[in-house]
């Protein structure tokens, strides 16, 4: 990496993390569980960068074992993270039942 | 089909872009209820044409390898998802936050190998990314791993101190900071590269092991934002932008949870990280301070009787009612009062229970509407005009010391106003003070009913005795 594309990467970074903050300040407090283990399936990303290790077979033996116990982690990290978001938020949809439901539906947020 | 390098590179860049964009849409329709489960889908999806797009780029070159590493992280963490009780969500999140630190860190540990051959010659905008990866990968592994063991009670709640804490938490800092300039100077040396590896993850350990349980949710949202910020940091390392971004959004989500959860307990971060709240000494004089008042216990029936003639009920959830598995009991009780045209309303605090929105989740698996739910400032409006204020397991984030008592430690944190409210009615399991060592004159105040127990075993029981009213 010369300074140019560090540069280049730098400016990606900065405009996230405006983005991220702008994004994330209007989930309200009643997601933040799911927030957090939704950012965290995200975060899983690194699987990327595992995969690309993996697959190093010229830069030697240890590269690649360390991407492919890095892939099972990140892989972890990915489906779990994102089935157990799925499994939360579908709680927050569910119909209420029983009686007193009536009244209390699409209304305002 | 057979692509030209170049075309392949351009693809999956372009893949990359639509990746992270999936990610900030996702992100986005978190903002309600109603649009999450598509955002959470959009972002699977995201996730998925990263995965395919470097494939595509890898090529076929350890195709079996890399289909086992998929095949038995997916096992796991479709198993770990599916198994998992909502009471056990911090756990979860705790787990997941270490795969993914530990993931970056090796995968930049992965890129720190690939770049020996070019040895001494590395650039530094390579190598400092490198070296941040792993550091910060590392002490997101342990320090959710404690924080796992600590929320899984498999290790003590309580803050874990000794003398000098500090001081060796900072020489130890230092000596990685030493190790990391020379590994700089000199990437060849793989064996300081271990050594730092290695004591990153005893920082991660003694980093979280002062930290007790009720501070659980700053920590878990701090070790979200270090995971993301790992992740960033090998984004750099191997100059891939999916990463960057994705590990950018993470980490500033990481950050403002961090930064609500202390507003919420009006601590600032490094007292929560440093002073190891809740620890032995501030126990002993809390308890000598609260000796006075006295508390009366009450049964079902004449809890029940409170209840029936009450028009306004407020619930308060806390960390009891997850320990208690209570959540389908409350609703249970709140559907009883609604039918009997009592208004139920819910007063979430945002430390309530071991990490953000712990309540929340836990009375979404109930069913309880999230309309119900309300926050700190727009529900103590409506402590003055309830009839019953209903305490399922909650103890500091009621503490109306927080209000008044300069000398408590917990002085200042904003808390729910229970004390307002007509009758008080307080579950729980033994009158052991809350987290923060403090006793609860709440429970000595004449308008307080306190009704011992298991608190779903309690609430049953309240249920039963109010259906024998009603009839």
């Amino acid at each position: 990496m010369t300074l140019e594309t560090f540069l280049a990467a730098f400016t990606v970074f900065t405009l996230a993390v405006f983005i991220g903050f702008e994004v994330i300040s209007k989930v309200p407090p009643t997601l933040h569980t799911p927030l957090m283990s939704g950012s965290n399936a995200i975060s899983g990303i690194t699987i990327v960068g595992a995969l690309v290790a993996c697959s190093e077979v010229h830069a030697g033996k240890i590269t690649v074992w360390l991407g492919f116990f890095a892939l099972i982690l990140a892989t972890i990290n990915v489906v779990g993270g994102f089935l157990v978001t799925d499994r939360m938020l579908k709680m927050f949809v569910k119909k209420p039942r029983g009686a007193g439901a009536a009244g209390r539906t699409e209304k305002g947020e | 089909m057979t692509l030209t390098p170049r075309a392949t590179a351009t693809l999956v860049t372009v893949a990359y872009l639509i990746s992270a964009s999936c990610f900030i849409i996702g992100l986005k329709r978190l903002s309600s209820p109603r649009t999450a489960v598509k955002g959470n889908l959009i972002g699977a999806v995201g996730m998925l044409l990263a995965v395919l797009a470097t494939l595509v780029q890898t090529g076929v070159g350890s195709l079996g390898l890399i289909l086992a590493g998929l095949a038995i992280g997916s096992v796991i963490g479709a198993l770990l998802a599916l198994k998992i009780e909502m009471t056990a969500m911090p756990q979860m999140v705790a787990l997941l936050n270490g795969f993914g630190g530990a993931a970056s860190a090796l995968v930049a540990s992965a890129e720190l190998f690939k770049i020996l051959p070019h040895g001494t010659n590395a650039s530094a905008f390579v190598t400092v990314p490198i070296i941040l990866g792993a550091l910060i990968g590392w002490v997101t592994f342990t320090g959710s791993l404690i924080a796992f063991a600590k929320l899984q009670e498999i290790m003590t709640t309580a803050p874990i101190t000794y003398p000098g804490q500090n001081i060796f938490n900072m020489i130890l800092s230092a000596v990685t900071l030493v190790l990391a300039v020379l590994i700089v100077r000199d990437p060849t040396r793989v064996s300081y590269f271990w050594i730092l590896s290695a004591l990153s993850a005893v920082l991660g350990v003694l980093a979280v092991i002062p930290i007790g349980g009720a501070d659980m949710p700053v920590v878990i949202a701090l070790l979200n934002s270090y995971s993301g910020l790992a992740a960033c940091a090998t984004g750099f390392a191997i100059n891939n932008n999916a990463l960057i971004i994705s590990g950018s959004l993470v980490g500033a989500s990481g950050v403002i949870l961090t930064a609500i959860m202390c507003k919420a307990m009006n601590r600032s971060l490094a007292n929560v990280l440093f002073s190891a709240f809740g620890s032995a000494p501030e126990e002993g004089t809390a308890a000598a301070a609260g000796a006075t008042g006295t508390v009366k216990g009450y049964d079902a029936e004449d809890v029940a009787i409170v209840f029936d003639a009450a028009q306004t009920v407020i619930i308060v959830p806390g960390y009891g009612m997850a320990v208690a598995q209570a959540q389908h009991a409350v609703r249970e009780l709140a559907d009883l009062l609604k039918e009997r045209g009592t208004t139920v309303m819910y007063a979430i605090h945002p430390v309530a229970g071991r990490m953000p929105g712990h309540m929340n989740v836990l009375l979404a698996e109930a069913n309880v509407p999230y309309e119900e739910l309300l926050d700190l400032d727009q529900v103590n409006p409506h402590f003055p005009e309830a009839d019953v204020a209903l305490v399922v397991g909650a103890n500091d984030i009621t503490n109306p010391a927080a209000r008044t008592e300069k000398s408590s430690p917990i002085y200042g944190m904003p808390i729910l106003d229970v004390d307002k409210a007509r009758t008080i009615v307080v579950l729980k399991r033994s009158m052991r003070p809350g987290f923060a060592g403090v006793d609860n004159p709440l429970y000595t105040l004449p308008q307080t009913m306190m009704f011992f127990g298991d608190a779903k075993a309690s609430l049953m029981k309240l249920i039963q005795e109010l259906k024998e009213l009603g009839s």
